[in-house]
């Protein structure tokens, strides 16, 4: 029971103090479940790195299901999630209910006509570095990707899974070298 | 009530489940499903909750499945949407970490990852596109040539590694005196 508490005041840690999601959290992970808690290994937490960024779901749920997991199973793992997402949870409620009360208020419309060109930004921000060194035929996918979804609604889905197929299908027939 | 409510949880559980790439590949996924096939929120509104999950913590998942649950269906949606979107990681997470380690060298894995990759990659550019050119015109992000400075603006600053949060509240403060006063 102790152990569980402990795991779930972990996530509830890295929960309530990793903003911007993904890679931003991973120094935070690291030092709760390496330096202070001992729970993981250096090596252990590369393959942790590994798995997170290879499974679906954000990278914080799939390190706390990992953890969790491994030191007290079920329990462990449903620990972990609880921890992680109780803040997130519990801080975008309260900004739900209060921002429809605000939402048309001449300040904060105009405070978010500034930020949604910068949402935009930090969206488009990643995709130059993601595509440096890219194979051709990767970076045809990706453009086709990305205009089947945008102009003709595609969902997402059906590429993921087209994706995943071809990949098979080309590391089947080409083997490692032809790795893009 | 309760079909919207089933609805939610499927739509969410979809997200949770094809979710590959992280957080902004999943934009696209979620707008897909909640703006394009549901249309519980505009583009907007879609932006604004973007923009919200910025500045608050946690993963942008889970906070546009709490938000748009409490949008579409009050607390108990944003119950919902929030369970719904943890399932397929705690679930799958559980089996890839029993598995995993054994199978990462496996080329059926390793061609699957490689072959979504770029699928991920264009995901993140059609949430761009998708914010930038809508293809109705409620809510849209980018309305005259101050959207496109503090759109050039905030790339250079990103590519600065300027924290992104700041980056936000600059955006917005640059919102409030172009257009509040």
């Amino acid at each position: 029971m102790g152990k569980l508490f402990d795991i779930f005041l972990s996530f509830l840690k890295i929960g309530a103090f990793t903003f911007g999601g993904g890679y931003a959290m991973i120094p935070l992970i690291q030092h709760e479940v390496i330096n202070h808690r001992g729970w993981l290994t250096d090596k252990e937490f590369i393959d942790l790195l590994t798995i997170a960024q290879t499974a679906p779901g954000p990278i914080s749920l799939n390190t706390a299901v990992f953890v969790g997991y491994k030191f007290c199973r079920y329990w462990g793992a449903l620990a972990a999630v609880l921890g992680a997402v109780i803040p997130s949870f519990v801080i975008i409620l309260v900004v739900a209910i209060f921002f429809t009360n605000i939402r048309d208020n001449v300040w904060v419309d105009a405070a978010f006509k500034g930020m949604r060109p910068a949402v935009v930004a930090l969206i488009v921000a990643p995709i130059v570095g993601l595509t440096k060194g890219m194979h051709w035929v990767g970076l045809s996918i990706a453009l086709a990707t990305a205009l089947v979804v945008w102009h003709f609604g595609f969902s997402p889905i059906w590429l993921i899974i087209a994706g995943a197929i071809g990949g098979i299908v080309w590391m089947a027939r080409h083997g490692e070298e032809g790795k893009q | 009530m309760i079909s919207t409510l089933i609805q939610l949880f499927i739509s969410y559980i979809k997200i949770g489940f094809f979710g590959f790439g992280g957080g902004y590949a999943m934009l696209s996924l979620i707008h897909s499903e909640v703006v394009v096939k549901n249309a519980w929120l505009t583009n907007g509104e879609f932006a604004d909750i973007v923009a919200i999950s910025q500045m608050t913590p946690g993963p942008i998942a889970i906070n546009s499945a709490t938000y748009i649950g409490y949008e579409i269906a009050g607390i108990g949606g944003s119950i919902v949407a929030t369970v719904a979107v943890c399932l397929p990681a705690l679930t799958l997470m559980m089996l890839i970490t029993h598995f995993f380690l054994r199978l990462q060298h496996n080329s059926v894995i390793k061609g699957a990852v490689m072959g979504m990759r770029p699928v991920v990659v264009g995901m993140i550019a059609s949430a761009a596109l998708l914010l930038m050119f809508p293809h109705s015109s409620d809510g849209e992000s980018f309305i005259d040539g101050w959207s496109w400075a503090i759109f050039g603006l905030t790339l250079v600053g990103s590519a600065k590694k300027i924290n992104p949060i700041l980056l936000i509240i600059v955006s917005g403060i640059m919102g409030v005196i172009i257009y509040g006063l």
